[in-house]
């Protein structure tokens, strides 16, 4: 799945009694779970409770906790007919958003548990169906490149189309969209609630946006009628044509790339590698900004000839500009018998990539740590001073070094 | 469920007749395979029960109860090895203080477990001393439970009818193999045993689903499951312990087959095979009805699920030295038909 890997999902952060309601948890009152509609004053009245992530560096958060009223939840409105699928005899149908591409029997459900045959038409159940959304940084994301020092509207649906065993969002990736607290939240409810916290743009992250397709392109729309950008956090785990499609749509795409071998994407991820190499490929020839976080986990994936393997394709495919974070793990999911990442590893994985010639390499989740900060390549000084997600100093000019006038590559805005 | 079904005069009178003239502990020994789940020495043969009756529709589709009565009896009598129907009875009674029926009701009416087996199960444990309130019959969700037919109930002196969407999931993260999983509250907080329910299916991904994967019906995740069809998810998923422990009995509904186009309803190749597969051992019992359905699908000219690239191939994982969820070589499983 796809990992804000700086930060923990905001559910997380909540007491256990929150944290998987509805039917996780189950019932024991003998009413029914509700997933009341989110009106404007009630989501700025969630908007207003105590910063539950502010450890983390949010400049704000507010989580949706709209449980107070118990009332049978019409679930009809967040289910709209998918896109890209097609039908089968015998009522079955084929997804092809992401290269699963699920053949789907009627009644039945994806393996990302987010799409629904309903006697042969597919569906989405995840439609404006929001289980989380927070004001971060957008260096959370993380985005180093992309309108630094600005904040995000982030969201997520249920659901994930791979199964990482590392995943640190997986109460919510991991399950199906009735069985988490969601709040309705329609694209230009999204948009406007994004403009007014005064966030630079919307973020689809935290689960993975492939399998909310559909409203990720409605709200990026309805976003830019708004005036606020959309970025994407994702696996890269999708097929080409709607790739193709989302780039038409959105600003900037970050790409968990989670290895550079094929086996551990088999065994850790449940997904395969040569998809998401080809969407990386595929993001940058359409002139999309991509950043890319690879997540190091100690014994799985953090070998010299992996580390190597990976900057020199990065180089040759997508070139010496992309930002590439190794990030540091941490025990979480079905991965909890490893350590940490030591921070020798993401050191050695860098200065890998840097000796290969890459221009920003970064560590990730190792607040204070000077590979936080961007350097330029040309001149060395430090243009972007970063402590965490605090950014102290910015010398970045019309997309130039201040010191040397050197283009920096990235979404700089005006 | 949804009928408060009371305990026929007819069937109690026979029932009464046979406990008196059969002293307890009567069951052959040695017969009885225990669910042997995971243990380090499985059973050398394991027993699957096969009862037909041409005669048990009442109507085109209608099933009679007194002869899905009368399958149950025998089948159960001929599984534990008793003289009597009402000393096996007893058997499975005593399983547990609170017993779950776990049914197979994805596919709506045409496919799934029918009311009328699982009413005539939750008979004959009333009349064995299980009150009905600590009878739960349950699947994955309550609305699949009312398309194929069950009423939602959670209170007064009747079975309870009710999916995990109500009862919820437990909140420990279990794990095997390749499998990570919530296993639902059902089964975890409620019941000490369960009886286990399936259909006799072809599965578009898995092959079949019979006894080992309507469990995937207790997890949070099932969907994740269905890779490499389904093996070893399948097998890993019912090593969790709740399911190894207390999934006790099963008892296959083969009323209708659905041998091609499964798991969904498809009457053109659904076929009334008119019985029950009856075992102690979920993997005899996959094992056996994947030979029925093979079968099936040979003599009307569908190839082989080999050749479809969907063997269940998570049958055979089930009885490997990591699992020993029971017995997948049909030489080593006594078929006894009655
Ligand atoms: S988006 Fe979901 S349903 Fe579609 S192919 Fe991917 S995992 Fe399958």
């Amino acid at each position: 799945m796809t990992v804000d890997k700086t930060s923990r999902a905001p559910l997380l952060d909540q007491a256990p009694g929150d944290l998987l309601p509805a039917e996780l948890l189950g019932r024991h009152d003998g009413g029914k779970e509700a997933l009341p509609a989110l009106d404007r004053r009630g989501f700025l009245k969630a908007a207003a409770l105590p910063c539950l992530a502010c450890g983390l560096g949010g400049a704000a958060v507010f989580i949706p906790r709209l449980q107070a009223a118990r009332a049978k939840v019409d679930e009809s409105r967040f289910v709209r007919e998918a896109r890209f699928y097609e039908k089968q005899p015998y009522k079955k149908i084929k997804c092809v958003l992401c290269p699963r591409e699920c053949v789907i029997d009627d009644r039945e459900r994806g393996y990302c548990g987010a799409r629904e045959n309903r006697g042969g038409t597919y569906y989405t159940l995840v439609h404006s169906r929001v289980c989380s959304a927070h004001i971060d940084p957008i260096e959370k994301k993380p985005f180093f490149h992309v309108y630094p020092g600005t904040t995000a509207f982030s969201i997520a649906t249920a659901g994930c189309n791979v199964n990482c065993k590392m995943c640190q969002n997986w109460e919510i990736s991991q399950v199906r969209p009735e069985q988490v607290r969601s709040v309705y939240l329609p694209p230009r409810e999204l948009a406007a609630l994004a403009r007014q916290n005064g966030c630079k743009a919307i973020a689809y992250t935290y689960t993975e946006p492939v399998i909310f397709y559909e409203y990720m392109v409605d709200s990026a729309d309805a976003g830019h009628a708004e005036g606020v950008k959309s970025v994407v956090v994702t696996g890269g785990y999708i097929n080409r044509k709607p790739l193709e499609e989302l780039c038409r749509h959105v600003d900037a795409i970050k790409v968990d790339l989670k290895a550079f071998s094929e086996k551990y994407y088999e065994e850790i991820v449940n997904g395969k590698l040569k998809p998401v190499l080809d969407g990386l490929v595929t993001i940058k020839s359409r002139g999309m900004w991509t950043e890319i976080v690879y997540l190091v986990v100690p014994t799985l994936n953090d070998g010299d000839d992996e580390f190597r393997g990976l900057a020199k394709w990065v180089k040759a495919e997508l070139g010496p500009d992309v930002p590439v974070h190794f990030s540091r793990f941490h025990p979480e999911y079905l991965l909890k018998n490893l350590p940490p990442t030591p921070l020798k590893t993401l050191e050695r994985a860098k200065a890998i990539a840097d000796s290969e010639g890459l221009h920003y390499v970064y560590l990730g989740n190792v607040p204070g740590h000077p590979a936080e900060s961007t350097y330029c390549p040309r001149c060395h000084k430090k243009i972007i001073d970063r402590v965490g997600y605090l950014v102290r100093s910015v010398h970045i000019k019309k997309g130039r070094c201040e010191f040397c006038n050197q283009e920096i590559p990235g979404v700089w805005g005006s | 469920m949804g009928s408060d079904r009371r305990v026929s005069r007819r069937s109690f009178s026979r029932w009464s007749l046979a406990g008196l003239l059969l002293p307890a502990g009567a069951c052959r020994a040695g017969v009885e395979q225990r669910g042997v789940a995971g243990t380090s020495s499985p059973p050398e043969r394991s027993k699957v029960v096969v009862a037909r009756d041409e005669k048990v529709r009442s109507g085109r589709s209608r099933l009679d109860e007194a002869r899905v009565l009368d399958l149950l009896d025998r089948s159960l009598q001929a599984l534990y090895g008793c003289d009597s129907p009402s000393e096996a009875w007893r058997r499975v009674a005593g399983l547990g203080k609170v017993i779950g029926l776990k049914v197979n009701c994805l596919a709506g009416k045409g496919a799934s477990t029918h009311r009328v087996l699982v009413e005539a199960v939750c008979e004959r444990l009333q009349q064995a001393g299980v009150p009905a309130k600590n009878l739960i019959v349950w699947d994955r969700l309550s609305s699949d439970l009312e398309s194929a037919g069950f009423r939602i109930n959670e209170r007064g002196n009747k079975p309870r009818c009710i999916g995990n969407d109500i009862y919820g999931y437990d909140s420990e993260l279990m794990a095997y193999g390749r499998v990570g999983s919530l296993v639902c509250n059902t089964l975890t907080r409620r019941c000490d045993a369960v009886i286990n329910l399936p259909v006799l299916k072809d599965h578009s991904i898995a092959g079949v689903t019979i006894a080992l994967k309507n469990f995937f019906g207790a997890i949070h995740n099932p969907n994740k499951y269905h890779l490499n069809v389904g093996d070893p998810y399948v097998a890993d998923a019912y090593m969790l312990e709740p399911i190894r422990t207390k999934a006790r009995l099963h008892i296959c509904d083969a009323f209708n087959v659905q041998y091609e186009g499964g798991p969904s309803y498809l009457p053109q190749w659904s076929w009334p095979y008119n019985g029950l597969l009856v075992s102690a051992d979920p993997v005899a019992l996959d094992s056996i009805g994947r030979r029925i359905i093979e079968e099936k699908r040979a003599a009307e000219g569908f190839p082989s699920l080999k050749d479809q690239k969907r063997e269940p191939t998570y049958i055979a994982t089930a009885a490997d030295k990591d699992h020993r969820l029971g017995i997948a070589d049909p030489g080593r499983i006594d078929v006894v038909e009655v």
